[in-house]
């Protein structure tokens, strides 16, 4: 049977959890309709103010203009503008900013995964004599804020050293930088820590090249840790503003979150809050779709940064 | 500041049974040997690492320094100006205004959103039925691009009498509220726009550090009949600590970064009101159509950088008698 780490834990998260409350407690009027109430209060305020203003977005979406200025809370005084989205997709071109943000995420991911995992391969697997000079190197990276990289990193890609060509305006600015993530390395690293070794050694007894390991062996088992680099690399990537805002300058090349405060000013309200409403579909959807994958991550992030 | 709970432990705690590599070199005296030892395959599954951090973060942070200590224009060669860059900065009548808002929204987020989260993780731990859907409406926020989310919510704060928020507190006959037109309201709501689109992922943090607490200490508590409170307060918030250290400084790193919110609300207004550090930055560096003062940008990002690592440094210490208990 192989180990598959991440199974547990995943199953964990939804699992008992600790008996703050034993189940004598429960019992307990007090406790019951205490404890128990503060539960359910919190319920409303996270469907109030958790779903409440994306409601909002998706009714208004589909309301005309007027209406949602002059009366934004009703619900569909005088109907439903359903051209909103259709003006949106097309007129603003949201559907063309919406494919340059796929590409862009998609792009980004690719960068993600493979820098991490054939990083994490050779650090962990393979482990050459000076896996633990890269390795400080990588850990230094993580305690040097953002706003450190942003200029020279600007200057960079106007300027590369070595190669006079910008690459402004080129999606290879925002790739590539996009790989360069060391919390993705350490998360992969670990991971393939605790794969068990005795399966590398029999493959490689039976004449498997590190390569072959590689593609047959470490990366089949990492599906769990894949998805949790994936799902944090395609947010991340739809997320992103200041750098694509800065190194692309096209508007025909720009992403949805560039475009929509320039959006803004181009069109009327009910088309620009249906642009809104498109924009976060994907990631809603995604995060109801791979639900398991980002809580899992952000609970390894606060591990892993500590 | 260990923060692994032992559902973790298989991801992080544990050592790896075998030391060394895996054995695909023997004896490295040649470079045949060493090709044929596997050395030159482990280069180059390392290659896509070293050459994407070398470019695109080794070598920038290196520049930095380098650039802070130059005029760059981007046409003519850098010249060397030593400190003068660092001298301007601190000199622009700008900056204590910057540093005095960054610093009240870092203090605000820390009051808005720090204890929230912890008492919505403690009720949503001792949820027995629907906690996925506790969890999910916790993080949907966070999923939404903070974009959307500022621009949704620029809305919200919409100033006139029908805008939604003047709307709903109408209903209980509370203002209209200026929002974020107004010099004293503009940063608050800056934060609690902030809070909202952060909350969730610290809410999930503490989720995964409760599962970490040790229920026998519970269960001990409860046979010498301690109540909830005395229950939450001396064993969950104490067995927390580490964690509730480390999502602090966190915070406080993440808010001291602070720019879309000011850049995408006022853009730095009211009359500066909402100007951040990092909107200094930006605004040095890609305000003026002219040409940026990459040198002045550089300058103040590693002043910003130096500064949040001494004052990590002086929290790791004062917090070290309490983490380490």
């Amino acid at each position: 049977v192989i180990f598959v780490p991440g199974r547990r834990r995943a199953r964990s998260v939804e699992g008992s959890g600790p008996a703050l409350i034993g189940p004598d407690e429960w019992r307990r009027a007090r406790v019951k309709w205490g404890f128990g109430g503060a539960q359910a209060l919190l319920l409303v305020g996270l469907v109030v103010i958790g779903l409440g203003p994306l409601l909002w977005l998706a009714k208004s979406a589909i309301t005309p203009t007027n209406d949602t200025i002059t009366y934004p809370m009703a619900l569909f005084p005088h109907g439903t503008a359903w051209s909103n989205l259709q003006e949106a997709w097309s007129n603003v071109q949201v559907g063309r900013y919406f494919w340059n943000t796929v590409v862009l995420a998609i792009g980004s991911w690719f960068a993600q995964v493979f820098v991490a995992t054939t990083a994490g391969f050779a650090l962990s697997v393979l482990r050459p004599k000076y896996a633990k000079v890269i390795t400080a190197l990588l850990l230094t990276t993580l305690f040097v804020p953002a706003v450190v990289l942003l200029v020279p990193l600007y200057v960079e890609i106007v300027h590369p050293p070595l190669i006079h060509h910008s690459f402004i305006d080129s999606y290879w600015a925002v790739w590539l930088p996009a790989g360069a993530s060391a919390f993705n390395v350490v998360l992969v690293t670990r991971f393939f820590d605790n794969l068990p070794r005795e399966i590398f050694e029999a493959a490689r007894i039976d004449g498997a090249g590190p390569f072959r390991l590689f593609w047959a062996v470490v990366l089949p088992m990492s599906k769990p840790i894949l998805g949790v680099v994936s799902v944090f690399a395609v947010l991340a990537s739809w997320k992103d503003f200041l750098w694509p805002l800065l190194v692309l300058t096209n508007p025909d090349e720009q992403p949805l979150s560039v475009r929509l405060p320039q959006i803004q000013s181009q069109t009327s309200l009910g088309v620009f809050l249906a642009a809104l409403f498109i924009a976060s579909l994907v990631p809603i959807i995604g995060f109801l779709i791979f639900q398991r994958s980002f809580l899992r991550g952000t609970g390894l992030g606060g591990a892993i940064k500590g | 500041m260990a923060t692994v709970d032992p559902i973790d432990a298989h991801w992080t705690d544990s050592e790896p049974s075998v030391t060394s590599g895996l054995e695909y070199r023997r004896a490295r005296r040649t470079p045949v040997t060493w090709v044929r030892g596997g050395g030159l395959a482990t280069l180059l599954f390392l290659l896509p690492m070293l050459f994407v951090f070398g470019a695109f973060s080794w070598y920038p942070i290196v520049r930095t320094v380098i650039m802070s200590l130059q005029h760059t224009n981007l046409v003519s060669p850098a010249t060397w100006v030593g400190l003068d860059n660092f001298r301007a900065v601190l000199n622009d009548p700008l900056l204590p205004k910057a540093v005095e808002n960054t610093a009240e929204f870092a203090g605000l987020a820390l009051i808005f959103g720090y204890p929230v989260p912890l008492v919505a993780a403690v009720l949503m731990s001792e949820v027995r039925r629907f906690r996925g859907v506790y969890s999910a409406l916790a993080y949907l926020p966070v999923v939404i691009p903070p974009v959307v989310a500022v621009l949704l919510w620029k809305t919200f704060y919409d100033a006139s009498p029908t805008g939604v928020f003047n709307t709903i507190l109408g209903w209980i006959h509370l203002g209209p509220y200026p929002w974020l037109q107004s010099q004293q309201t503009a940063l608050p709501s800056l934060v609690l726009e902030s809070t909202w689109a952060n909350a969730g992922g610290t809410v999930i943090i503490y989720l995964a550090a409760l599962t970490g607490v040790n229920r026998e200490l519970y269960e001990a508590a409860s046979v010498d009949g301690a109540s909830l409170w005395r229950k939450v307060w001396h064993i969950t918030i104490p067995q927390l600590r580490g964690v509730l250290l480390l999502t602090m400084i966190l915070q406080i790193i993440g808010t001291a970064q602070v720019f879309l919110e000011p850049y995408l609300f006022t853009s730095g207004g009211p009359a500066n009101a909402t100007v951040t550090v990092l909107l200094m930055i930006y605004n040095y560096a890609f305000g003026n159509s002219l040409g940026g003062d990459y040198g002045n940008a550089t300058a103040l990002s590693l002043m910003l950088a130096m500064f949040l690592a001494l004052f990590s440094l002086l929290y790791l210490r004062l917090t070290r008698s309490w983490s380490s208990k």
